[in-house]
């Protein structure tokens, strides 16, 4: 499993995990459990550029769909595409979980350490 | 409970059908190879696997269905008596209109009706249903930027409590959908509009009541800035039932809606027959309109107009059921049913409110929307538990999870058309329910327990689903 320490987190429940001049994207372990089971993801493609604040694609649970948005600005390198077949994998191990790997990043919004995340989480609970 | 498919019998059959008596000329490759697995199975037998089906579901003829959004109103009976005369029933788009003039004027009477209902110019009542409708809109809102040259355009508002057809209808149409918040109070919160309007807006998608059952005060400022900034306003029909008779889309700064006749126009949800989602619009706009419409007992196309959005006159049928409505009830009846679904539901929230903590404290209009956040922070009891219980008092389950700004949400429509009663049980179900939540959460959680199936696995048949018979 990731260190969760060593991850940045949205207030939208996202978390990034840098590596070099690229990083990985996911949702929290927060978000997965409001959202329930999930059963379908959609992602998107390799090459797209995708924009702080705006959704880089979207989960759905027996009871709702959820935008998934970008913590940053960036090029998408790479989509995890297990998680097509397989969405109970965010539920059972969401750090571990990527959605996408992103590189050419131009812009990141103020992300969250872990500490200062689950604060958040607390307070919004 | 066994498929049709697993009640078949080699050799039976029943003599609903006469063997075809007409030669049959289709060319070799259209033609099956080997014939088609279809249920072999007697009338007697046919008719206890549908009635069985029947026992299993839930529909308005059972009981309570306050589904939030939904309207789901009687449908009158003499809708159907009307709709299946066969001057209606046997009779061909493509005959000669002089040979149906009694369809044409039927048609033109509830183009007539909807557009003064609506206050809207042209009525075309193409549309299928009620999504459809809402692309047809903004296909219409589309052309007219286009046709003055202003396809940079692209952008349509809509606020955070939209039906989420809206967001998927104008994706589908070709726009970036631009999400703005809801105030406090539920609804457009005019400073996040005013930073979203631009030289981009090609309009704004509006629901009036909203989905959490509340009537923007601010409307005739939010159409104004829409307008100012040279974009188009989209009324969503959806919530018409809250003030058809009373307000006019068309006077309050609206160029274009949808109408769902199957929710305020009385005629059948889905399985009784299709929906219909006729879309209005002012002059400036009749242009592009779909279809055809009705003139001097004939029909004419509109000169640019966009097309077909489905085949003909739309569902036709489900028109004249609408028609049949408004025939019954009559102008005097249209305003009174949006104040009784007013105060039905007003009624239920009053009644509730010291149970169960209102979304929002406000007078609401046709429906009104709980959440269930607290009970589910203190004792894990849902929503969805809630809903499941309510089963076991013989009522469907409100609109659940929805709209999506508010936690744990159940959003509860009466309707006009449930006597004080009805509403009366409902409310001492809730409130049973409420008990029950304080006494033994756990007992809550494991409704139902009276209805053919309990819990159903929801994931996995998300998951993995079977949509088809296979056979062995």
């Amino acid at each position: 499993m990731a260190n969760t320490n060593e991850l940045k987190y949205s207030k939208s429940h996202e978390w990034v995990r840098y590596e070099g001049d690229e990083a990985y994207i996911g949702i929290t372990d927060f978000a997965q459990s409001s959202m329930g089971d999930l059963v379908f993801v959609n992602l998107p493609e390799v090459d797209d550029e995708i924009e702080v604040g705006e959704a880089l694609g979207d989960i759905e649970s027996v009871k709702a769909v959820e935008d998934v948005l970008s913590p940053v600005s960036a090029t998408v390198l790479e989509v995890n595409e297990e998680l097509l077949d397989a969405p109970e994998a965010i539920n059972e191990h969401p750090y571990d979980a990527w959605f996408v790997r992103v590189g050419n990043i131009t812009e990141t919004e103020e992300l969250l350490d872990e500490e200062a995340y689950d604060k958040f989480v607390e307070e919004e609970a | 409970m066994k498929l049709i498919f697993e009640r078949s019998m080699p050799g039976r059959g029943q003599d609903i059908f006469p063997e075809c008596d007409v030669e049959i000329k289709l060319p070799q490759a259209a033609l099956r190879e080997k014939e088609a697995a279809l249920p072999e199975i007697s009338e007697n037998e046919m008719g206890r696997h549908y009635t069985e089906l029947a026992k299993a579901s839930r529909g308005v003829n059972d009981g309570f269905y306050p589904l939030g959004s939904c309207t789901m109103k009687h449908n009158p009976r003499i809708n159907e008596k009307m709709a299946a005369l066969p001057g209606f029933t046997n009779i061909h788009p493509l005959q000669p209109e002089w040979s149906v003039y009694g369809a044409c004027k039927a048609m033109e009477m509830l183009e007539h009706d909807l557009g003064e209902i609506t206050g809207m110019d042209r009525i075309t009542l193409q549309p299928a249903a009620g999504a459809q409708g809402e692309f047809t809109g903004l296909l219409l809102i589309k052309s007219y930027h286009e046709s003055r040259g202003e396809n940079q355009r692209k952008e349509i508002i809509i606020p955070d409590s939209a039906h989420g057809t809206n967001p998927a209808s104008a994706a589908m149409a070709g726009f970036k959908v631009v999400v703005i918040k809801s105030n406090e109070k539920g609804m457009i919160d005019l400073d996040d509009l005013k930073a979203h309007l631009s030289e981009k807006t090609a309009g704004l998608m509006l629901t009036n009541p909203n989905t959490v059952g509340i009537f923007d005060d601010n409307i005739m400022e939010i159409t104004r800035m829409v307008h100012e900034a040279g974009g188009l306003c989209y009324y969503d029909g959806a919530n018409l039932n809250a003030v058809i008779g009373l307000v006019r889309p068309g006077d309050i700064g609206f160029d274009c809606i949808h109408l769902n006749l199957h929710k305020t126009f009385s005629t059948p949800h889905g399985g009784g027959g299709p929906g219909a989602g006729p879309v209005g619009c002012k002059d400036f706009l009749a242009e592009f309109m779909p279809g055809t419409y009705s003139k001097d007992d004939g029909f004419v196309r509109a000169e640019k107009s966009l097309g077909d959005m489905t085949g003909f006159h739309g569902n036709f049928l489900v028109c004249m059921k609408a028609l049949t409505y408004l025939l019954t009830i009559g102008a005097e009846g249209v305003p009174e049913l949006a104040k009784n679904a007013v105060l039905n539901a007003n009624y239920m929230m009053e009644k509730l409110k010291d149970y169960y903590p209102m979304a929002y404290d406000h007078t609401c209009m046709h429906e009104f929307v709980m959440s269930l956040e607290k009970f589910h922070k203190e004792s894990h009891v849902s929503a969805l538990d809630v809903a499941k219980a309510l089963l076991d008092y013989g009522i469907h389950p409100p609109t659940m999870y929805f709209p999506l700004i508010v936690d744990e949400a159940l959003m509860v429509e009466p309707t006009e058309t449930e006597a004080k009663e009805v509403l009366d049980e409902a409310i001492e179900a809730f409130i049973a329910i409420h008990k029950q939540m304080m006494e033994s959460p756990e007992s809550v959680m494991a409704c139902p327990v009276t209805t053919p199936v309990r819990r159903l696995d929801e994931v996995s048949a998300a998951r993995h689903p079977i949509l088809k018979y296979t056979a062995e």
